[in-house]
């Protein structure tokens, strides 16, 4: 079986995702077509306009595709991605698909001048130093769903959850050299980081 | 919530790595995508349609400031703030070069990000914008490493080619990116004892001379612009390594500006696939007529603006 990880790649920091991936020795690749998902055992859908990339996805015909894949195979959500992932937007502009029961509110913090750094403890690295999370026009995502976990808080929000093997964040873990939330994604299904699965 | 919106009212300037790390940050979403200039909510609402990443809100696109002269500012703030309330994707203007008090109220308006425009009438002849004083990002236009660098070094969180706005001609963007890139490429090959003698030969902060010797790139994502009018002017400032493109001119004075818009925005994302660029590239009605640079008088030419 294939153990590449796909980064969607038709817009946002997608290369930024492709960097942190092979800085990983994870094998990956850019998706732009449907048949490239048929390469991949994963994918990031990655942080940029959740607009525009909801647009994209109808207009290049990617939409049916990646539904059917978050059925079968574990996806990571950033910012806009994570928006995209819900099944509750309010936002006719953004069609989601529809994998994680959450509801999402665009900036919730406001416009780029609310745009903020923090410093957030990581569930899944309890022990470990705290984790510099840049949150950029970033939304809020809530849910009551028993089978979320939350990964980490802001302020008392959640901002990074996880359901089964799918990850969601309101900030941006490719901003940073700090591989330790591209690694718990990883440890959830990838053959070369499974086996350390607690 | 409360306590969410005491965060957004800290202090606005800020000049700590993590505010810039967050202004690129921004800029680094933005990256695929193509900014269009628009006028008003109307157009604003056919580019956020057409799949603009951004729009760039300004009274006059570059083509008409040309036509008709006279001094070009920044834009009503009533009518950005009009567009803001119209589209969910980020909003840009544009602020005079040197004209910080453009910039403070544009950053009160909390506009997404800054243009200091070389196709606005510059305020200050000598000084740019102290960018880093803001929290708002700017992007700025450069012909060569050089310029870029010291925008850069200003504190831009963006660059793009200058390009000749209003153009329609894609020669003057070609010519900037290419030398970008050339200089680049030749600070990879110098020794160490070099680079210092490189920085003041371009007037460029040394730091900044080192980072592009160690990379081969710059610290902050290099964007296109200027004379960019059709999908095959997308993808080919996207070959010569723009990471997005801004249309200004191009989309709102071709006689389809809904379906150019969508071509443009679709060649921006396969840039490198040539039977999609083919397939957006036909059936599109006429572009915008554009001009030849030697139609256009060295004084009036807009790439001059800015030192």
């Amino acid at each position: 079986m294939s153990d590449v990880v796909g980064v969607l790649a038709l817009q946002g920091a997608f290369d930024k995702h492709i960097e942190m991936l092979q800085a990983l020795g994870v094998r990956c690749r850019r998706v732009r077509f449907a048949q490239e998902l048929d390469e991949c055992a994963a994918l990031i859908i990655p942080g940029g306009e959740s607009t525009t990339m909801s647009l994209l996805i109808q207009k290049f015909d990617l939409y049916g595709r990646l539904c059917e894949f978050a059925k079968e195979k574990p996806m990571m959500g950033i910012c806009a991605g994570a928006i995209l992932m819900a099944d509750e937007v309010g936002d006719s502009r953004v069609i989601a698909l529809n994998v994680i029961p959450m509801t999402v509110v665009r900036n919730a913090y406001g416009r780029q001048v609310s745009s903020f750094s923090a410093e957030l403890r990581l569930k899944c690295d309890a022990g470990g130093p705290t984790y510099l999370a840049h949150f950029i026009r970033a939304p809020g995502i809530k849910s009551n769903n028993e089978n979320i976990e939350v990964l980490a808080e802001y302020n008392g929000e959640a901002v990074m959850m996880r359901m089964g093997r799918n990850m969601v964040l309101t900030f941006h873990p490719e901003l940073t050299n700090d591989s330790r939330i591209h690694v718990c994604w990883l440890k959830g299904f990838h053959p070369a980081y499974k086996q350390e699965l607690l | 919530m409360t306590e969410i919106n005491q965060t957004s009212k800290r202090p606005q300037a800020t000049s700590g790595a993590d505010n810039f790390a967050v202004k690129v940050g921004l800029a680094e979403m933005l990256k695929g995508g193509a900014i269009m200039d628009v006028t008003n909510v109307e157009q604003a609402k056919i580019a956020e349609d057409a799949g603009a990443i951004a729009v760039m809100a300004l009274e006059r696109i570059p083509s008409d400031i040309r036509r008709d002269g006279g001094v070009a500012r920044m834009s009503d703030p009533d009518m950005i703030r009009q567009i803001q309330a119209a589209v969910s994707i980020p909003v840009m203007a544009k602020c005079r070069i040197g004209h910080f008090a453009e910039a403070q109220i544009l950053q009160a308006l909390e506009v997404d990000f800054i243009d200091e425009s070389e196709v606005l009438t510059p305020a200050d002849e000598a000084n740019h914008v102290a960018k880093h004083d803001f929290k708002v990002p700017f992007v700025c236009g450069a012909t060569c490493l050089g310029e870029a660098l010291r925008r850069i070094g200003e504190g831009a969180a963006m660059m793009r080619t200058k390009g000749e706005a209003g153009s329609g001609n894609i020669v003057e963007a070609v010519r900037h990116m290419r030398t970008i890139q050339n200089e680049m490429k030749r600070l990879t090959i110098l020794d160490k004892e070099q680079l210092m003698s490189a920085a003041k030969d371009m007037g460029a902060p040394y730091d900044l001379v080192c980072y592009v010797a160690e990379h081969g790139k710059l610290p902050v994502p290099n964007f296109s612009a200027g004379g960019i009018a059709t999908p095959a002017d997308a993808a080919l400032v996207r070959q010569l390594g723009a990471e997005a493109v801004f249309v200004g001119s191009g989309i709102f004075m071709s006689e389809d500006p809904a379906a150019r818009a969508a071509a443009i925005v679709k060649a921006t994302t396969f840039f490198d696939d040539p039977e999609i660029l083919l397939q957006v590239s036909s059936g599109l009605k006429s572009g915008m007529k554009g001009l030849l640079m030697q139609d256009i008088s060295p004084e009036d030419r807009l790439a001059t603006r800015g030192w």
